[in-house]
């Protein structure tokens, strides 16, 4: 292989499945998560939150709480920056709120005291005068022309003149011509959809431990994605320089997107600033529901064309997602991803982002994805049932390929859509009996995955044993899939390496673990920093052989002579260089620094069997197998559990997770006991076939697999549950309620 | 001159037009010169766009290379979860 060059074969270590680098610590207890931390002198924090929807903060009253005994310092937003603007000056109004609560659980004071408990009692003595003023939480009821203003001036250019005020962002894409489409149809379906928002439920709470002194230089440890972006929007929000903060992640119990953003970590700053003390803040799980980040919830219209034999026509989606009191709901991806599976010569799709009085929406696996697939696929599945034709051959006939125009503008590049398509025809699940009151579905899905910038620094031992450090936390088997690339790169056993998360003062800026990019971004980084490790090790060799560099290469982790003209020499391993690099030059480091721009987009093909009870209105999902295009797949297992674990938060939003909101537009279920996701006994064991065309944008072909894995599960679902029933499923989550009202109203007209 | 796809709904802010030329070697002189040509898409390329070239899409980076040989699609800023 050239020194610079792809390969796709002829792996050693990438492709197998060591012992993840993270078990024993976890198994044991010794794993140190965000709410671990401790500091000498260390406070407790307690958040004051508004109990209203919609309210006019007329006045807040601490003095009671201050004079509590063990309190140290009390906050509200005048303890924080002025002048911010744009998404920051949202994520402040989010973290702490202005002159208006603006959702059920917005923060409007923190108290920090010696105990937890002595915090909590002082937060309950904080005394806030509300004037109620109407709210809505509803996306339709937002969009309406009576509904309650939000925030005046909060739209942006693109919003057509004569919405409401609280549309803030409009998209709309597509080309050829739907009404000429539609024509050409012989069977034409219109439907509308709704989905609920959702949770990413994650187990951990978020949590952190903050330090910032009268100097303007703090430390921060926390659970987070993105502890670079912790670092920039912290600084920012407390007004101080973004070099004097430091922020080390702790290990993360699940983000899912969750914990891309910013809630707690500022407030903890603010009262260590005050209290001249380290402050440790750790949310409850009600505050977790209230007050993070969840899922948009939406509103969809899909009208699709297709001809008596299979091929699609014309499609057209409108997509109106809210996001919470401020701009963001990702309306434009759900626009975009969802038709992206097909090739389609007439296509059109309108997105429109929604205020209303809910927390500020955050990201959950592929943004806006899962609902376009739930409502489009739907569709599909149901002009597959009317024209009396096979599902997957249906999608097979329409499917994206290299070169299709992408129904969100440019070419695609290689991907692997039919092949998921065509290994999931061949699957023994699709042709498995049903049993009575099952039915099956499929559905494909659609992610852009992405790159971002990334520094990754890797360290030779005098021992031969390696250090990588990077800067994307790792939520998903990073440090073993780095391990593993290095391995391969340097011809060493995957056990001689260890990789660390480093904190911000160590590389260089990291993005966020998101949008599916680490094993595609670090990792990208990683096998180019070996690389450099690789290059420095070889002028070591021919400094010590005393010929070029150039005749020397690197195999099997040893540099050797590169032919017979370059001199005898006995090959020289790693360790041994390693041993005397203080006396050759110094110390041996491989670094990357860069803003990779190769990320594959991805496909994924899913199958369902469910099982309605007609009396109750229980689904049980009894079988699933998930097809999906990897690239590469660098620690099958890993990969595998990405494909499970999309799958398994997918049948929790398709099934039984929901925000349920009362007419006071307080949230009701804000719990695990009443907002129910999947546990193991509500799942079959979940089947994954990894498909792997690989990314030309990525040394061994890597695509991302976290996110994809959760676009098709809501429609495949939705898909499995409409055939067992008898009747179309177009809401979410189809909970036993929500099933029986569909079948009591097909069977009364 | 580099021809650039826009999404339909910035025809607001290029007179009706989806598609577009520019004076362009790389994405960042792209994104200037559209701004340049077109003052009132500045706040939505200041809040973030990407641009496909050739189906390769660039969410960041300034100094990818175009020509007029690519296609060039300015599509949303990309993120995830």
């Amino acid at each position: 292989m050239a020194p610079d060059g792809n390969m796709t074969n002829g792996f050693k270590v990438v492709g197998t499945r060591p012992k993840r680098p993270d078990g024993v610590d976890k198994v044991t207890g010794r794993a140190k998560f965000g709410a671990d931390a401790n500091a000498p002198g260390m406070l407790h924090a307690s958040i004051v939150r508004s109990p209203h929807a919609h309210a006019k903060i007329l006045k807040i009253d601490t003095s009671k709480a201050e004079s509590l005994k063990g309190v140290k310092a009390v906050v509200t937003r005048a303890d924080f920056a002025e002048g911010l603007t744009g998404e920051n000056w949202n994520i402040l109004e989010n973290v702490m709120a202005g002159d208006t609560a603006l959702y059920d659980g917005h923060a409007v004071a923190a108290v920090a005291a010696t105990t937890a408990l002595a915090a909590r009692d002082a937060a309950k003595l904080i005394e806030v005068r509300y004037e109620l003023l109407p709210h809505v939480t509803d996306v339709d009821k937002a969009m309406a022309a009576d509904a309650p203003v939000i925030r005046s001036g909060a739209a942006d250019k693109s919003v057509p003149e004569g919405m409401h005020p609280n549309v803030v962002r409009y998209h709309e894409s597509g080309h050829g011509d739907v009404d000429k489409g539609f024509a050409e149809a012989d069977l034409v379906i219109e439907e509308s959809f709704k989905t609920e928002a959702t949770h990413q439920g994650y187990i951990e709470p978020h949590a952190c431990l903050a330090q910032l002194g009268p100097d303007g230089k703090g430390e921060v440890w926390c659970c987070t994605q993105g502890h670079f972006n912790v670092q920039k929007v912290c600084a920012a929000l407390v007004g101080t320089e973004t070099s004097q903060l430091r922020v080390t992640p702790s290990e993360i119990g699940g983000g899912f997107g969750g914990k891309t953003v910013v809630f707690i970590e500022p407030v903890a700053l603010a009262l260590s600033r005050k209290a001249n003390r380290p402050v440790k803040l750790v949310m409850s799980r009600s505050e977790v529901f209230r007050a993070t980040g969840p899922t948009a919830s939406t509103s969809m219209d899909i009208k699709i064309g297709m001809t008596r034999e299979g091929k699609i026509t014309a499609a057209q989606g409108v997509f109106r997602l809210q996001g919470g009191a401020f701009p963001g709901a990702p309306m434009e991806f759900t626009a975009m991803c969802a038709f992206a599976p097909y090739a389609l010569e007439n296509v059109h799709q309108i997105g429109y982002d929604v205020m209303s009085n809910r927390p500020k929406q955050a990201a959950y696996r592929a943004p806006g994805s899962p609902m376009a697939a739930f409502a489009v696929e739907s569709v599909i599945d149901e002009l597959c049932n009317k024209l009396d034709l096979d599902p997957i051959e249906v999608r097979l006939k329409n499917a994206s390929k290299e070169g299709t125009k992408a129904s969100y503008g440019p070419k695609f590049e290689r991907i692997g859509l039919v092949e998921t398509l065509e290994a999931a025809r061949a699957h023994p699940h699709l042709t498995a009996p049903l049993a009575e009151g099952q039915g099956r579905g499929i559905s494909c899905g659609f992610w852009f995955n992405h790159g971002g910038e990334t520094a990754v620094s890797l360290a030779l031992s005098e021992d031969g044993t390696v250090a990588i450090s990077v800067g994307t936390p790792d939520i998903g088997g990073s440090r073993a899939s780095m391990g593993q690339m290095a391995a391969e790169e340097l011809g060493i056993p995957y056990e001689n390496i260890r990789t660390t998360v480093a904190d911000t003062a160590t590389l260089g800026y990291n993005e966020i673990s998101h949008g599916s990019r680490v094993t595609y971004a670090s990792g990208l980084a990683t096998i180019k920093a070996a690389r450099d490790a690789v290059k420095k090790l070889c002028a070591r060799a021919a400094a010590k052989w005393g010929i070029d560099e150039e005749a020397v290469v690197w195999e099997d982790g040893c540099a050797k002579p590169s032919g017979p003209n370059a001199g005898e020499f006995e090959p020289l391993p790693l360790a041994k260089i390693a041993r005397s690099m203080g006396r050759t030059g110094g110390p041996i480091v491989g670094h990357y620094e860069a803003t990779p721009e190769g990320a594959g987009v991805s496909f994924a093909t899913h199958i369902v069997d469910a099982e309605v009870d007609k009396e109750t209105g229980q689904t049980k999902v009894v079988r699933y197998t998930v097809v999906q295009d990897a690239g590469k797949a660098i620690h099958p297992t890993y990969v595998e559990g990405q494909f499970q674990g999309g799958a398994a938060q997918g049948i929790g939003w398709a099934l039984n997770e929901e925000y349920i909101y009362g007419e006071d537009g307080r949230l009701q279920n804000s719990g695990f006991l009443d907002y129910r996701i999947p546990v193991a006994s509500d799942l079959p064991m979940i089947d994954t076939v990894i498909v792997e065309v690989p990314n030309p944008g990525h040394p061994y072909g890597v695509r991302g697999v976290g996110e994809t894995s959760i676009c098709p599960p809501l429609a495949a679902i939705a898909n499995a549950v409409s055939n067992a029933a008898g009747v179309r499923l177009t809401e979410l989550p189809m909970s036993p309620p929500r099933i029986l009202k569909a079948l009591n109203d097909q069977a009364h007209g | 001159m580099v021809e650039v796809h826009l999404w339909s709904g910035l025809k607001a802010y290029t007179g009706g037009a989806e598609k577009v030329e520019v004076e362009a070697r790389n994405v960042g002189e792209l994104l200037r010169g559209l701004v340049r040509a077109y003052p009132d898409l500045e706040p939505t390329i200041e809040a973030g766009v990407s641009v496909a070239v050739d189906g390769r899409i660039i969410a960041s980076s300034l100094t990818e290379p175009v020509s007029p040989e690519n296609e060039i699609y300015l599509i949303q800023r990309l993120k995830g979860g």
